[in-house]
């Protein structure tokens, strides 16, 4: 009787946010919203061997096979609804209500999915926090400005993150595991907290004396290898791991992103702005590229007036190629 | 016997707990008082406000008339490049059949005000002549902007003052009901798609209202004669409630001393507010005639389109507009509204209270609705208020009137193009009234586990239900089918006729329950009024 209630209290918060993005549909929406269509069309039309080689239009694919996979699933509701969403050429930046309204009540009912995560995430927490946890996840103004009006699935992809936390909340560790390995396949971007997982596995699962504490590591490592084969083994097969690669991790970007987001390196661009200003003003001729970090353009071209380029280490990517190993790891960061 | 009291205390007991522990869901927003309470409300509702706003207005690229939106563009335009005495004349800069002034002169000084904005900004929208028509991106934002600024400045701080004031004086209020009936009263869909889709400026009238009721509320009769003058002073429409201001003051100024100076301390305060709000055009009868002939376009007729009230309604058998002049249609509807008002004017004029005074509201709002020349759909928006400010009393009453105003208004947003909005705001409406632990619906001391079977009950719950059923598939109707060829407006006249049913019904309910409380003051005339 209480879980009912609690559930039909969470289903409540959720149609009062369906709401409000349901009027927030004809809102501004960023080119992120003609990347996802191009996906849906990408994934539509061509067969898997070409996803990550296509060239048709600037948007290519640069989100793990698992999330191609998403895009394809909800391909096939797009074509029944509107097959020139799905066109790869005729669609290309196609702005009629059939595409923008697919798009927008995608997104709002794959937030099911986060909706899924918070209530297994709160199903024993005290009655307070459940509800606070409620209003602060379903509620969120930042979940539903980057979702709902700039345009992504975020909602969907910490749905996954926070079932795995559920998971493991529970003390059921291989199916945390296992889910996060799953949402690595999503978006690696979470490989942010790849570190975190390994130490809490390792120390919480595998722990546990020489022999089952052995085995348990290999159990554990057979899973997240199974996952990582499911969604990158077709790749594999074709050949085209280093494509896929390449997508995944434009180095090529630069350092920053068009935008900065508020990281240390807002120091180093701060910096570089500081001594150009100035040693332009001592007569040096600086060659400033104009707006180069507020523009929103991404290019391959250095954007920094005078302090060096930082890019990913090229000699470091070739002695991991010659070990030939293919782990998940970031480059370390050096100076040409 | 002694078992059967035992029960019941441990039933109530029970209750209780259960209640004390449902009142947790939302102790994060009524923890600290009425004050935050209603600053996060209000803050979700500017955000739905600003959200319906993205959606299109009235007459949004359809020349060469356009719409609302165009009229109140037009209206800033002339108020802000023509002298105050051209304003509702007839003049080569002041083409009075293009959207001419048809609302007193407070609407006027407002327009002026946000001219002045909107040239600071763009003044290409509001340049004499050639910005007819004028649709851009920026324009729409700043007409906007205007509707949201009235809207916070205007109707949210009325609100409040009647929050406070009616959950001060009401001892038995909890918190969890004063935040639910701030929420109704913020998130009204009707006012938030007319005024902020369709394109009005409803919530400087009805705010105006709200805080001329609130100070009757608080025994501040002087400011609420000034505020409910400049209501009136801004709207026409808002003289609906007259009725009930006029009697329970002078039910009031009858139970005092001495009646004569109160009533003439209220009448001076009247004419003063009017003069200074009317002075440019007191100066002579031809103004002041010019202005009113604006204000009620009898030509027009005694209904437009299709309004549920009761002149639309019977015109389906009655032909009225066929069968008497104009002449006489005016006095017939006057008669009419004035004896549908008068058994509630005369509840009050007797036992004027607080409770009566907002019944008194309804009344002869419903009144004027269902009786009166030239009625429009958007004018169901008057009786919605004083039954929103009522809404802990008659909660049921309250939800059939939003749910049947709404499908009233219906066929007038699907012109508009606002069909997302209406179920997105109606669906939001619902769910609030129905909030966890807003005890929506459910009478205050509900009796639970009546077992017995009363027929007339579930007869009234069937019909309920099926009309119900019946308005939700005609919404599915009118957007997919249709209409045949010979009844091109068949749908409209369905719709009409549903809502004029609901609303005659509810106007009936609401001046039983205001006459009953005749009794209810005769025993308890000592006790202080609530």
């Amino acid at each position: 009787m209480e879980s009912s209630s609690s559930t039909r209290q969470l289903l409540w918060f959720f149609a009062i946010a369906v709401c409000v993005k349901l009027l927030l549909i004809p809102a501004y929406h960023s080119t992120d919203f003609e990347v996802h269509r191009h996906w849906l069309a990408l994934t539509h039309s061509l067969p898997l061997s070409n996803w990550y080689a296509d060239e048709t239009s600037p948007w290519t694919l640069d989100y793990p096979p698992f999330f191609a996979c998403f895009e394809r699933f909800l391909s096939i509701f797009a074509h029944y609804i509107d097959p020139q969403i799905v066109d790869l050429h005729n669609g290309l930046n196609y702005r009629a209500n059939s595409a923008i309204y697919f798009l927008r009540i995608s997104v709002i009912l794959s937030d099911l999915w986060l909706l899924y995560g918070v209530y297994r995430l709160t199903k024993n927490a005290d009655v307070k926090r459940r509800y606070l946890i409620w209003v602060l996840i379903v509620w969120s103004p930042a979940l539903v400005m980057v979702d709902h009006l700039h345009f992504q699935y975020n909602g969907f992809l910490l749905g996954w993150l926070l079932l795995s936390i559920s998971f493991l909340q529970e003390g059921k560790d291989l199916m945390g595991g296992f889910l996060f390995a799953v949402l690595l396949c999503f978006k690696h971007l979470f490989a942010v907290a790849a570190p975190v997982y390994f130490v809490y596995l390792l120390r919480h699962y595998c722990w546990k004396g020489l022999v089952r504490g052995f085995s348990r590591l290999s159990v554990l490592g057979a899973v997240v290898v199974a996952v990582f084969a499911a969604a990158y083994g077709p790749f594999l097969y074709h050949g085209q791991i280093q494509q896929v690669f390449n997508r995944m991790f434009p180095f090529g970007r630069g350092l920053c992103h068009a935008y900065w987001a508020p990281n240390f390196w807002v120091f180093y661009i701060i910096l570089d702005k500081v001594f150009s200003f100035f040693l332009k003003k001592f007569g040096f001729s600086i060659q400033i590229p104009a707006a180069s970090f507020t523009g929103g353009l991404v290019g391959d071209s250095s954007p920094f007036a005078v302090l060096p380029k930082v890019i990913a280490c090229n000699r470091l990517k070739q002695y991991l190629k010659k070990k030939k190993k293919t782990q998940w790891t970031w480059c370390k960061f050096l100076t040409t | 016997m002694g078992k059967k009291k035992e029960k019941k205390e441990i039933n109530e007991k029970v209750d209780v707990e259960a209640v004390e522990i449902e009142d947790d869901t939302w102790w994060w927003l009524t923890h600290k008082g009425i004050g935050a309470t209603f600053l996060c409300i209000s803050v979700f509702a500017l955000l739905v406000r600003v959200a319906v706003s993205l959606h299109p207005y009235s007459g949004a690229g359809s020349p060469p008339k356009f719409g609302d939106y165009e009229a109140q563009r037009h209206w800033m335009e002339i108020t802000l490049n023509l002298p105050v005495l051209e304003w509702y004349r007839n003049s080569t800069g002041n083409d009075l059949s293009y959207w001419g002034l048809d609302y007193p002169p407070l609407t006027a000084y407002q327009s002026y005000f946000h001219g002045l904005f909107l040239r600071f900004f763009d003044p290409d929208s509001v340049s004499l002549f050639t910005s007819r028509g004028y649709e851009t991106y920026v324009g729409k934002l700043l007409m906007r902007w205007t509707v949201l600024s009235s809207d916070t400045l205007i109707f949210f701080p009325a609100i409040f003052y009647f929050a406070f004031v009616y959950h001060s004086s009401c001892h038995s209020s909890r918190k969890n009901d004063c935040a639910w009936h701030i929420a109704m009263l913020l998130l009204n869909p009707c006012l938030i798609l007319i005024d902020h889709g369709h394109f009005q400026y409803n919530c400087i009238s009805l705010g105006l209202t709200v805080a001329a009721i609130a100070a009757i509320l608080s025994q501040r009769e002087l400011l609420a004669s000034c505020l409910f003058t400049l209501a009136l002073s801004h709207k026409q429409m808002s003289v609906y409630y007259a009725p009930a201001f006029f009697s329970h003051l002078l039910g009031k100024c009858l139970r005092r001393k001495n009646p004569i100076h109160g009533v003439a301390k209220l009448g001076l305060t009247v004419l003063g507010t009017f003069t200074v709000v009317w002075w440019p055009y007191l100066h002579s009868t031809d103004a002041l005639l010019g202005v009113l002939s604006r204000l009620a376009p009898f030509e027009r007729g005694i209904y437009e389109d299709y309004v549920a009230n009761f002149w639309c309604t019977s015109s389906v058998i009655i032909k009225w507009k066929r069968l008497f002049s104009v002449h006489s249609l005016k006095f017939i509807s006057l008669t009419a509204t004035v004896l549908t008002c008068l058994p509630s004017m005369v509840q009050q004029v007797m036992a004027p209270s607080s409770r009566g005074f907002l019944y008194g509201l309804l009344n002869s709002s419903f009144a004027f609705y269902l009786f009166s020349f030239q009625v429009h759909e958007k004018s169901i928006l008057l009786p919605l208020l004083p039954a929103s400010l009522l809404a802990l009393e008659e909660r049921r009453p309250f939800k059939w009137l939003m749910f049947y105003g709404l499908f009233s208004m219906f066929p007038l947003l699907c012109r508009d193009k606002l069909v997302l909005p209406y179920f997105a705001l109606h669906a939001l409406f619902m769910l609030l009234y129905h909030a966890p632990c807003g005890h929506g619906g459910r009478p205050r001391n509900a009796r639970p586990n009546n077992t017995k079977f009363d027929y007339f009950d579930s007869f009234k719950t069937f019909m309920n239900g099926f009309i119900y059923l019946s308005s939700f598939i005609l919404h599915i109707v009118y957007l997919t089918m249709h209409p045949p060829e010979k009844f091109p407006y068949l749908f409209e006249a369905i719709i009409m006729l549903i809502c004029f049913y609901q609303f005659a019904l509810l106007a009936f309910y609401t001046n039983v329950k205001q006459w009953s409380l005749l009794e209810h003051s005769t025993t308890e005339e000592e006790k202080k009024l609530i």
